[in-house]
């Protein structure tokens, strides 16, 4: 008789306790959607923990005037570049290293690996006088270098043991049939690795696009900000103004989201191999 | 006769190795620049500039005029600098809270979520949902949460608590804690997800077994799920300290490390008095104790595993 009660009774606990839960989780998104719905009047007039009185997607169209149109693209003209210079060179290397006899191939990977979990702050300043030197400092170029260069050693790490995995029969075919280097790279390798593109392709996306600390440390342009320093910047133009805040977090989020849904698949499985570093 | 043989067979054994040998050197020459282009781009901006820390740590520097090399006066100034000591005892309350919470939240999380059950996946997502947010959006979010007219203040004056209203971002006492709660927000849904994929390699048949043993859940949790979650916990934890320590955007988003440095972390305080202020060689010290804490830590979790191991 209990056990059969227990187990009536369990599901719907489990379900009250999660479901209030994850609604505490949410409650902060849909805190900011609201917010961003509002008039600056009824914020001003009746603050921002009450309820609205109208709704309006006036803040949005503000948003998108005070500049975040410009700062979206400069993120996008950033994290493109970025996510395909990323897997570009991070397949190359990952292929020679997992393929081929290199000599030195575990310390050079190793190496690598190593290079990417250097802490930022230890590469700040340096990074910051090189782009000077080379006259990239607060260009959007020198941003792109920045954040390909240090992150290549975990996608290598990550594309390795994915292309190891590749049975050697198929590359000794075409090797046999005629193929160079270049082409069982091309026309093999890298067709069988594209779940494992997919999955860094859409983390290095979110990564790069989230990023602030190197945006901060190489730009000083405004004009040339992407989104996610440019919506902190808006705090201080916006001042209290929070419908507008808000707008322009919600347009920020838009596009990782997208990313997100588009690749969820591919995003969890790159998070695991990613934590496999 | 004889050796006209011989230059004839090696002249024509080099003929048929040159053709073989000048594709194999193509190849060879493809094969050097897959490796050491994308190997040469990541050392000369990791690893080149490291060392270059290493040795502005050991001067004193504006950024304009040439350094000055001055041993290891700025490690030496740490002692005396009342900020650099608020700052560590920041980050090390952050690796312990932020850290230990991140860790606690997230594999609850994953045990309540590992079985199939009507309405699980639907939880995952939603907390993982922040996790694909920037710190910047979370910090954005939260900051209209602990506004004077915010939510926090709202409820605790619903409540009849308006005494205990405050300016939670502003307020030396609280500038720490109420950042904690929105990295927490963005870090467990992650952590989560670490343990769930942990989960999945404990075999549920061994629960079965012990359950008909008569083993309570408190005990099958402790002898049959940790000791299964080993491996995937190192991982966690070493994920866990990485981004403990190199938390930067939550604080400058919200406090910047204000008010009066209450909330300032290593990571703030150095960006604040090497890259946006003038103390590069300050700034680089700084930098260099935060890598050797990141190592630290990680080496003393790795070793005590090492030993339980040995003693399992």
């Amino acid at each position: 008789m209990t056990p059969t009660k227990a187990a009536r009774l369990r599901p719907w606990l489990f379900h009250t306790a999660m479901g209030t839960l994850a609604a505490l989780w949410l409650l902060p998104l849909a805190l900011v959607l609201v917010t961003s719905l509002r008039t600056f009047d009824d914020l001003a007039a009746r603050g921002l923990a009450s309820l609205p009185t109208g709704l309006t997607f006036d803040s949005y169209r503000q948003a998108l005037g005070a500049g975040e149109w410009r700062a979206i693209g400069n993120s996008l003209l950033i994290t493109v570049p970025v996510v395909v210079a990323t897997l570009v060179l991070a397949s190359m290397a990952a292929y020679a290293l997992a393929r081929h006899r290199i000599p030195f191939r575990r310390t050079l990977l190793l190496l690598m690996l190593a290079g990417n979990l250097l802490p930022a702050q230890l590469l700040l300043i340096p990074v910051l006088k090189l782009t000077e030197r080379f006259g990239v400092f607060d260009s959007r170029i020198g941003v792109i270098v920045v954040l390909t260069a240090v992150g290549l050693g975990f996608y290598t790490f990550v594309l390795h043991g994915f292309m190891r995995g590749i049975p050697h029969e198929i590359t000794q075919a075409a090797k046999i049939d005629g193929a160079t280097t270049f082409g069982v790279y091309l026309r093999i390798v890298l067709p069988l690795t594209k779940p494992a593109l997919a999955a860094l392709g859409s983390l290095a996306f979110t990564w790069t696009f989230n990023d602030l600390l190197w945006a901060i440390t190489l730009l000083r342009d405004e004009t040339k900000l992407p989104v996610t320093p440019a919506i902190l910047g808006m705090q201080g133009q916006y001042f209290s103004s929070w419908n507008v805040i808000a707008a322009a977090t919600v347009l920020a989020a838009i596009p990782t989201v997208i990313v997100f849904l588009r690749f969820q698949r591919y995003f969890i499985s790159g998070l695991l191999i990613g934590s496999a570093k | 006769m004889a050796a006209s043989a011989k230059t004839f067979s090696r002249g024509s054994r080099a003929g048929v190795l040159s053709g073989g040998a000048r594709r194999g050197a193509r190849e060879g020459a493809v094969l050097l620049a897959f490796v050491l282009v994308p190997f040469a781009v990541e050392m000369f901006w990791t690893f080149w500039p490291a060392l270059n820390s290493v040795y502005i740590s050991l001067t004193r520097w504006d950024g304009i005029s040439p350094p000055v090399f001055v041993g290891a006066d700025n490690y030496l100034r740490m002692w005396s600098d009342e900020t650099f000591r608020t700052a560590l005892r920041n980050t090390v309350m952050w690796l312990v809270l932020f850290g230990g919470l991140s860790v606690l939240g997230g594999l609850a999380l994953a045990l309540l979520l590992d079985r199939p059950r009507r309405g699980v996946g639907v939880y995952r997502a939603v907390f993982f949902l922040p996790v694909v947010f920037s710190m910047v959006v979370s910090a954005l979010v939260w900051r209209m949460i602990y506004q004077p007219d915010g939510l926090v203040n709202g409820l605790l004056t619903a409540v009849g608590l308006e005494d205990q209203t405050r300016i939670w971002l502003g307020d030396s006492g609280t500038a720490l804690y109420a950042l904690i709660l929105p990295a927490l927000w963005r870090q467990v849904g992650y952590i989560m997800v670490l343990f769930l994929a942990g989960l999945k390699t404990v075999d549920p048949l061994l629960h079965e077994a012990a359950k008909t043993d008569g083993a309570t859940a408190l005990e099958r949790f402790r002898y049959i799920t940790l000791p299964q979650l080993r491996p995937i916990s190192t991982v966690v934890l070493a994920v866990t300290v990485i981004d403990a320590l190199r938390s930067f955007d939550i604080v400058w988003a919200l406090t910047k490390g204000g008010p009066y440095h209450s909330s300032e972390l290593l990571s703030t305080y150095q960006f604040s008095t090497g890259v946006l202020g003038s103390q590069l060689g300050y700034g680089s010290a700084l930098a260099v104790v935060i890598f050797l804490l990141t190592v630290a830590t990680i080496v003393v979790y790795l070793v005590r595993s090492l030993r339980e191991e040995e003693t399992a």
